[in-house]
């Protein structure tokens, strides 16, 4: 399907739904090394917009993913907020008034909310964050949409490179964030965010 | 210029408890807590930092102090949120909470504008480890906290002028006795320092820990070296009200 306003909407829908689905590991995720609340305030989180999106009305995807921003920014409570606020602000600001967004747009509104998520939280690929999943994922994607591919395409490269750059965090020691306290016991653990990143580009490429 | 300070924790009684405490040396600063979420538990609120920096929109400046990592970030978010004027009003110190919004509060209280403010605060960051290494690094006026210390920048006919002085009242330099002295000292242009360590910083001469009866040596170098030492002085032999 085109990425239009249904599909912004139905990517909500089933990023709820998987938020709640994996809400437990990413507890236990965040509890081995931060401070085990990232299912839960994501959970609040997605539970707010959707919330927001059922009792709304909207014509494009990108005033979907700017409510997206402002009710995780105002519910979410932990690090995630401000982090997935900022990127859901900023992809919303680069889908602008496309009501619905070709392989070269959805490009520029991946690579937008990766940019926010650093500008925000200061972290680089390698320091054990959602950085390590959004930027291979936005590499996959640029990829994907060099060589052609449609849409549907590149959401699925960039969701499957996500789920590489999660995997990826294991063996790495936290620069970035509460298990950066943790020094190399955080070494074996898998970073929440970049898990529920990927997550979240899983949802995205479901709903196309 | 007045500055108001901000207090934004992850925990609300810690907010609250912060600006309870710097509010003993600092009654006039206004001082807003923005702790917890919005439904009471642990967490940062875009919220409450809103309508905190708006609660302070009298002060002239607005200094905001915060706990760990999110704190920063739901701050730094809330700020992209305000207009440009608004914006240019708040600066966000990366001083330790509990020592930097006492060394902020004080400095605020003292007059001081907000890089004097922003410098206080940042003068705290060391000075529970070390009481000397924090006193070179806290420079009314010197945003970045000054923590590298320049060879020799005053004029070389600056004055000299010391003094060795008895306390006589019964909490000896400590809180707000010692607040008193960090606001008598930074009235004066010359660098001061009682036992070693800089006299405009609260937090070095709270570490000092001198009780009633221990001797105070007050060492000037500056314009008004003897004016400082002098005034003091006066200060310690009053016994601070006591």
């Amino acid at each position: 399907m085109a990425l239009d306003t249904a599909w912004a909407i139905d990517w909500v829908r089933r990023t709820a739904a998987t938020i709640e689905e994996h809400r437990a590991e990413l507890v236990t995720l965040d509890r081995e090394i931060g401070d085990g609340d990232h299912g839960e305030n994501l959970g609040r989180g997605f539970r707010a917009v959707l919330e927001a999106v059922d009792g709304g009305s909207f014509e494009t995807p990108g005033a979907v993913l700017k409510v997206v921003a402002t009710k995780l920014i105002s519910t979410v409570g932990g690090a995630a907020g401000p982090l997935y606020g900022t990127a859901y602000l900023k992809a919303a600001q680069a889908a602008g008034d496309a009501t619905d967004l070709d392989a070269q747009t959805l490009v520029a509104v991946l690579v937008a909310a990766r940019d926010g998520v650093v500008s925000r939280g200061k972290a680089e690929v390698g320091d054990k964050t959602m950085v390590d999943a959004w930027t291979p994922a936005v590499d996959a994607a640029q990829a994907a949409a060099d060589a052609g591919e449609g849409p549907e395409r590149v959401l699925a490269a960039a969701a499957d490179a996500a789920a590489e750059g999660a995997a990826s965090t294991e063996p790495l020691v936290a620069r970035k964030g509460r298990a950066s306290y943790l020094g190399d016991r955080a070494i074996g653990h898998r970073d929440p965010g970049a898990q529920s990143s990927a997550y979240l580009l899983r949802a995205a490429a479901d709903a196309a | 210029m007045s500055v108001g300070i901000l207090v934004v924790s992850h925990s609300a009684a810690i907010a609250t408890g912060t600006v309870e405490l710097a509010g003993q040396m600092a009654a006039d600063v206004p001082m807003v807590a923005a702790g917890g979420t919005d439904d009471g538990g642990i967490g940062t609120s875009f919220e409450a930092i809103t309508d905190g920096i708006q609660e302070l929109a009298s002060a002239d400046a607005v200094v905001v102090l915060c706990d760990l990592g999110s704190a920063y970030l739901t701050t730094d978010t809330a700020l992209d949120f305000l207009d440009d004027d608004a914006r240019a009003r708040v600066r966000v110190s990366q001083a330790p909470l509990v020592e930097g919004t006492v060394a902020a509060a004080v400095a605020a209280q003292s007059g001081g504008d907000v890089d004097a403010v922003l410098a206080a605060a940042a003068s705290a960051a060391g000075s529970a480890a070390d009481a000397d290494d924090a006193s070179t690094a806290s420079r009314p006026g010197d945003p970045s906290g000054g923590a590298v210390p320049d060879a020799q920048t005053g004029p070389v006919d600056d004055g000299a002028a010391s003094a060795t002085v008895e306390l006589v009242n019964e909490s000896g330099l400590h809180a707000r006795p010692a607040a008193e002295f960090v606001k008598a000292a930074a009235k004066h242009e010359s660098t001061v320092r009682v036992n070693g360590v800089d006299a405009k910083s609260l937090l070095a001469i709270m570490a000092l820990a001198l009780p009633k009866g221990a001797t105070v040596s007050i060492d000037a170098t500056g314009p008004d070296a003897q004016d400082a030492v002098d005034a003091l002085v006066a200060l310690v032999r009053s016994g601070f009200g006591e």
